[in-house]
């Protein structure tokens, strides 16, 4: 696509390529220089301070590796709590009923309006005064809580997206052959939604475990950013280790988006399914996303697909 | 039933929305010309500005953002000692660190989404653009980027919605906005219900107007074609 901006570098442009390329590698230089040598006045790069995730097994035993495992499990019981009910508020927003249609759609607008974080503290503060969830549980109740409010939300509008994209033949013909409503709900549409919206679900979970940092600086839920903080006042290594949980965390969203844009190419190629398939890309109009946000995780394209309109909140 | 409102005054509960909407405006301004730039870095036919834009979007994005503004507190501030013009003023600094951490989160989203839109820019209009002679940076600056912004318009409100709601995440290095305030009254008040309501109400008027404004100034400015 970029090539559409420029022809073919001539040998002029060729010269003034390199000219900006070796002037923009100068200020990179530097800013890595000031890097370098600030890190090196605070002794951050003494390797006393990296050691222990190279050398001890106790960095990853003791803090990253339990943290990293509280941060997935909230993201995935979340996944699991938000998807049905995601799929609930999704069909009933779609209903034919206008009691069922307005309030379902009210819920799923209000808990896309607010922040994830005060869902969270909401629900913290909730289950401290009218349940007895432990002290200890507390902030996993309440991470997940916030967690599967939001992206219930989010999920219901992937759902009622990932409905509307199927081809009009199918419920015609489920009509035809004398299907119910619900019938053809539960056994021809829902199913084929569910595999056009699975890239989409999967892209949803990266703004899901970035999103359970929150509760380890706020609610004090042992995730993997409240391990660095533990981490970081046993080893004395801010830097170090703000670097090495960057890192995990990139990893592990890598890996979730690089699937999520798999598991869509391969769904595209399908030659069973119906076409219908919502990529990240495709849901990024529908997902002005919590804390996290997720325009689009990765991939080139980037194409017109997700700019039909603009729908936030979307058209009753 | 809302006396206890009276109780807070530092900051009062206009006061936190206050900082919330300075928050989003100055990181939405910041956040624009960056990501603009990151945009144009990306699309660039130097081939080092376009591995860095990549290189950037794709990290910063996999990143939370909570992550990033404890970054810039416990790591930019106290370690590479950016006091951001305000050494002794704490307030005033975490107030301006939070805006560097928003800025080059959002950023990042906010390049992405022009990216898309300078792809919605049909090949004849670069290619007519081209035929005229004009160079590259006239050719995105004077052709392409105007018709790429009004067409992510839309996008760019989803953007600008969810950095609203993101601000709150400045809360964490103690910058006293909404969900700081929030989270101190539902501490020691007893109405849980009605704070958490006062609170989800602020956001709601926050972001719902923007988000039918600027959906009203997406449909008006598309180009037609």
């Amino acid at each position: 696509m970029t090539s559409v901006l420029y022809d073919a570098p001539g040998p002029k442009a060729k010269r003034r390529n390199v000219i900006f390329s070796i002037v923009f590698f100068v200020l990179l230089a530097l800013l890595g220089w000031w890097v370098w040598t600030v890190m090196d006045d605070k002794g951050q790069l003494e390797w006393a301070l990296w050691e222990p995730f190279f050398t001890e097994s106790e960095a990853w035993t003791t803090y990253l590796l339990p943290g990293l495992a509280d941060t997935l499990k909230a993201a995935a019981l979340a996944m699991i709590i938000a998807l049905p009910l995601g799929a609930v508020f999704g069909i009933a927003r779609m209903s034919d009923h206008r009691w069922v249609r307005i309030p379902a759609g009210a819920v799923v607008e209000f808990f896309r309006a607010i922040p994830v974080l005060l869902l969270m503290l909401f629900a913290n503060e909730f289950f401290a005064r009218s349940t007895d969830v432990s002290s200890a549980e507390r902030p996993m109740y309440a991470v997940i809580t916030g967690l599967v409010l939001y992206n219930a939300s989010v999920l219901a509008e992937i759902v009622k997206a990932g409905i509307l994209a199927l081809p009009k033949g199918q419920t015609e013909a489920a009509k035809a052959i004398g299907l119910r409503k619900g019938q053809t709900m539960t056994s021809v549409l829902l199913p084929q939604a569910v595999t056009a919206m699975l890239p989409a679900i999967v892209s949803q979970l990266v703004v899901i475990v970035k999103d359970t940092a929150l509760g380890g600086v706020m609610l004090g839920f042992t995730e993997l950013l409240n391990a660095r903080g533990t981490l970081a006042a046993n080893y004395a290594n801010v830097i170090p280790s703000f670097i090495v949980v960057a890192v995990i965390y990139i990893i592990v969203n890598f890996i979730l988006t690089s699937f999520a844009s798999w598991l869509e190419g391969r769904l595209r190629r399908s030659k069973r399914s119906t076409g219908a398939v919502l990529g990240a890309e495709d849901m990024e109009e529908l997902n002005p996303a919590a804390v996290g946000g997720s325009f689009g995780t990765g991939g080139e394209g980037g194409g017109p697909g997700g700019f039909g309109g603009f729908t936030y909140p979307p058209k009753k | 039933m809302f006396d206890f409102l009276s109780d807070y005054d530092d900051p009062s509960l206009l006061g936190a929305f206050w900082v919330t909407l300075q928050l989003t405006f100055f990181s939405a301004i910041g956040s624009l010309v960056w990501g603009t730039l990151l945009a144009a870095m990306r699309v660039s036919p130097v081939p080092l500005m376009r591995g860095f834009g990549t290189a950037y979007v794709n990290i910063v994005r996999n990143i939370p953002l909570t992550v990033i503004i404890v970054f810039t507190s416990l790591g930019l501030a106290d370690i590479f000692g950016m006091t951001m013009g305000a050494p002794d003023d704490f307030e005033a600094q975490g107030f301006r660190l939070a805006i560097l951490g928003l800025v080059g989160y959002t950023a990042a989203f906010v390049c992405e989404a022009l990216r898309s839109g300078i792809n919605t820019v049909p090949v004849g209009q670069a290619e007519a653009a081209r035929a005229l002679g004009l160079s590259f940076r006239q050719v995105l600056s004077l052709i392409v980027l105007p018709q790429a912004f009004r067409s992510v318009i839309g996008p760019l409100a989803n953007v600008l919605i969810a950095l609203t709601k993101n601000t709150t995440v400045a809360a964490t290095i103690g910058v006293a906005e909404a969900a700081l305030l929030m989270k101190e009254m539902i501490e020691n008040e007893a109405q849980t219900l009605l704070i958490g309501a006062i609170f989800a109400f602020g956001f709601v008027v926050l972001t719902l107007p923007t988000g039918l404004i600027l959906g009203w100034l997406s449909k008006r400015l598309a180009v037609k074609r």
